[in-house]
């Protein structure tokens, strides 16, 4: 049993990065315009070089 | 900070990079002054659009930068110094149509700030669930003594500050009822939240076999999204009738001795002279001192038929300028107003509605009490039975956390969604939260006449009177004025594939009609007045044509009927419904339109006071009335009937006043929103039932006390799911 020491950090580790990608991404506007967001990948603007 | 780096914070291509603190305070400074410019583009769809239009405005001179929101069909732009105007030709000129939204009446960073924050607390209800939910399942296949304990306490150690944060919400609004002194549906969430917890740590602490931990956090959970569902409805309709507000940026010209300015509504004063152009609104009340022209007063009384104004006659707010220039004096603004005073009526009317008990308050009302009763119950029995006031309290906890209303708080919202999800993409908005159960109710539609269930546009009834020869002579006329029938006379000769004929002194008079020289041969298309002729007591509105002096020849215009009225009115009467037509102009016109609609009710020259009164006459007979109008004369109708609609080229005051927005031109959608609505009422009932059947079978478990944890969870999530499928089925 003495794997749960290693085991249950990590499990909580992972489940606390899962939880600040989801507040960074709220906090960032992501959720404002997700049909937007999807639209947006499929543009050809900055296919040849990286948007200035 | 200043002004210029949180804007650019904001519209950068990776907002999250930077944003974090900044959103924050950009919120905290909505109010404080906004030279970002909004514009609306209705028609934008795909990549390539967000594309076109950002690319177009970032090309402009003087454009800082440029985003679209396509979810919100918006783009914002940070241009100081440029005018909305200039901005919205250059989107034109890309090909979409654009309008400019008056920034102030979006009150969107307020409402996104809240949407935000549910979404905050149901992740981070999620995530401590899910991770719970791994400790848990090894205690439930049977993980013992101190690997147990320990996977209590870590759970614990997650869930009591979820529940302290994610919780919040249900436990604000219980203390709020309760000070008020009612048990709402969040009294018994809240009670059972603070039990669960309290009793977990409890049994935790003396290494007892069942901690409710799991179950407080998907409690949580669950009714967050509920609650989330429920906000996103009520937001996605505010901020669309927010944009219907925000379009009509209210400006009036003011004749100032060093030239005309621009200046809002609400700064104008009795005295002020202001300038009317063809097209506007009247801004305020007041008398016309120079100019003439033809007032539109459809949207005010109901009459289809222009009238010809002349300097001396009064106007009042809401009235449309339509072919010549003016200057009128003001005589009252603002809240003096004749718009101001019918807004007053309206709120004495909304007052006298009563409110109506959604079915989702009279659920908990029955609810509330019942579970309380159970749960004291259950512990008063055992604890007279065992004596054990631990085992009492766990027995008495688990009775609330399986009674508690996860697929209750589900039932009305995911429903509501769904139906008004489908109801927005057949182009209805629905403004109030209880309009569609009110709308299942409707037994009789009320409509009204002009602009309605008609355009507000005037047709040509036939082009045979006007002989071929002289059908050129009468488009060119035509073409040159901007009044209504004229432009109907146009668009019928033109049909017709005439081509305009050479003319040469084209002149209009505002007020009477055109004027033109063919050939040295004088020709007029105007009012019968001005031709020498006379209109009679006709029921059509009429122009007349005359060429040289040979007799005037009449050319008669219906209104326009709106584009699905037939069928819609048709549908309502073949579903059973009562339909009346209550108009406020002329009988002989109403006659014709209800024939041609085979409505038997109805009454014509009837006042707003009167509409208002024929409707109310009708709930106190006992019928749930369905009122469809646009007009000012309809606003105090509108806010006393059952439930109410308008379409979204109505007056502001309309459109605030019904519970509903019909944003395309079809009435069709109107038929198929009152078989939506009874379709939504009986699915929400069925949701009802669903929960009730999951308490029936878990309740008296819980009471004998052979509830456990897994079984809590099991039918929290279970009866969850399928009142969420069942809503889903209306989509």
């Amino acid at each position: 049993m003495e794997i749960l020491a290693i085991l249950i950090p990590v499990s909580l580790g992972l489940g606390a990065a899962g939880l600040a990608a989801f507040i960074w991404a709220l906090r960032g506007r992501q959720y404002d315009d997700p049909k937007g967001d999807a639209e947006r990948i499929l543009r050809k603007d900055w296919d040849e070089h990286p948007k200035p | 900070m200043s002004d210029a780096s949180l804007h650019d914070a904001r519209l950068s291509a990776c907002p999250a990079c930077d944003a974090a603190p900044l959103a924050r305070q950009l919120a905290d400074r909505a109010g404080a002054v906004q030279p970002d410019l909004i514009l609306s583009l209705p028609t934008i769809h795909c990549a390539t659009c967000i594309s076109d239009v950002e690319g177009a405005l970032r090309r402009h001179s003087g454009v800082r930068d440029a985003r679209v929101n396509l979810t919100l069909r918006r783009v914002t732009v940070d241009a100081p110094g440029l005018e909305a105007q200039e901005l919205i030709n250059v989107v034109e000129r890309a090909g979409y149509e654009a309008h400019e939204l008056d920034p102030a009446a979006l009150s969107a960073s307020v409402a996104d700030r809240q949407g935000r924050d549910i979404l905050m607390r149901i992740g981070v209800s999620g995530f401590a669930m899910m991770n719970i939910m791994i400790l848990s399942v090894a205690v439930w296949s049977g993980a013992e003594a101190a690997t147990r304990d320990m996977f209590h306490f870590i759970s614990g150690a997650i869930a009591l500050p979820t529940v302290a944060f994610a919780g919040q919400p249900f436990f604000s609004s219980a203390w709020r009822s309760l000070r008020a002194g009612r048990l709402g549906m969040d009294v018994p969430i809240s009670l059972a939240l603070i039990l669960a917890s309290a009793i977990s740590v409890f049994e935790t602490i003396y290494s007892g076999h069942h901690a409710y931990f799991d179950a407080a956090v998907m409690l949580c959970f669950f009714l967050l999204i509920g609650r989330y569902l429920d906000y996103r409805t009520r937001a996605v309709a505010r901020s669309a009738a927010e944009e219907l507000t925000a379009l009509e940026v209210p400006r009036a010209f003011r004749i100032t001795p060093s030239g005309d300015e621009a200046v809002p509504i609400a700064d104008l004063v009795p005295g002020d002279l202001i300038r009317l152009r063809p097209g506007a609104r009247v801004p305020a009340d007041g008398e016309i001192v120079q100019g003439t022209s033809d007032i539109d007063r459809s949207l005010l009384t109901g009459e289809s038929i222009p009238v010809p104004a002349a300097p001396g006659m009064a106007l009042s707010a809401g009235e449309g300028n339509l072919t010549g220039q003016m200057i009128m004096r003001v005589t009252a603004a603002g809240r003096d107003s004749s718009l101001a005073r019918l807004t007053a009526l309206v709120a004495a009317a909304e007052s006298a509605r009563g409110r109506y008990t959604s079915l989702a308050e009279r659920a908990s009302r029955l609810y509330s009490p019942m579970v309380h009763l159970l749960a004291f119950a259950s512990f008063l029995g055992w604890f007279w039975v065992t004596r054990d006031l631990r085992h009492a309290v766990n027995i008495a906890a688990a009775v609330l956390i399986i009674t508690c209303p996860c697929a209750l708080g589900l039932a009305v919202p995911t429903v509501v969604t769904a139906a008004s999800g489908r109801l927005f993409r057949r182009g209805l908005l629905i403004k109030d939260g209880t309009a569609l159960e009110r709308l299942a109710e409707v037994d009789t539609v009320v409509f009204d006449k002009t602009g309605t269930l008609t355009m507000g546009v005037p047709q040509l009834v036939s082009l045979d009177p006007l002989p071929v020869a002289l059908r050129p002579f009468a488009l060119v006329l035509a073409q040159g004025s901007s009044h209504p029938l004229a432009q109907a006379l146009a668009q019928a000769v033109l049909k017709d594939g005439v081509s305009a004929a050479q003319v040469t002194d084209l002149r209009e008079l505002p007020g009477d009609g055109v004027s033109a020289l063919a050939k040295g041969v004088p020709i007029r298309l105007g009012r019968a007045e001005w031709l020498g002729a006379s209109h009679g007591d006709a029921t059509l509105s009429a122009s007349w044509f005359q060429m040289g002096d040979s007799p005037a020849i009449r050319l008669e215009f219906a209104d326009r009927l709106r584009p699905g009225a037939k069928d819609c009115v048709a549908q309502i009467l073949q579903s059973g419904r009562r339909v009346l037509l209550l108009s406020g102009d002329a009988p002989p016109v109403v006659r014709d339109l209800a024939d041609r609609l085979e409505i038997k009710d109805w009454r014509a020259g009837i006042s707003p006071q009167g509409k208002a009164e024929a409707v109310r006459a009708l709930s106190d007979q006992g019928q749930k009335v369905l009122m469809v109008g646009d007009g000012l004369n309809d606003t105090a109708a509108l806010s006393v009937a059952h439930v109410s609609l308008s379409p979204a080229s109505a007056l502001d005051a309309a459109r605030t006043a019904s519970d509903m927005v019909m944003l395309g031109n079809d009435l069709a959608p109107v038929a198929e929103a009152l078989a939506v609505a009874r379709r939504a009422r009986s699915r929400i009932k069925e949701n009802f039932g669903i929960s009730i059947l999951y308490n029936i079978v878990a309740v008296p478990f819980a009471i004998l006390g052979f509830a456990t944890p897994l079984m809590a969870a099991l039918a929290m999530s279970l009866s969850s799911i399928s009142v969420t499928l069942n809503a889903l089925r209306l989509r």
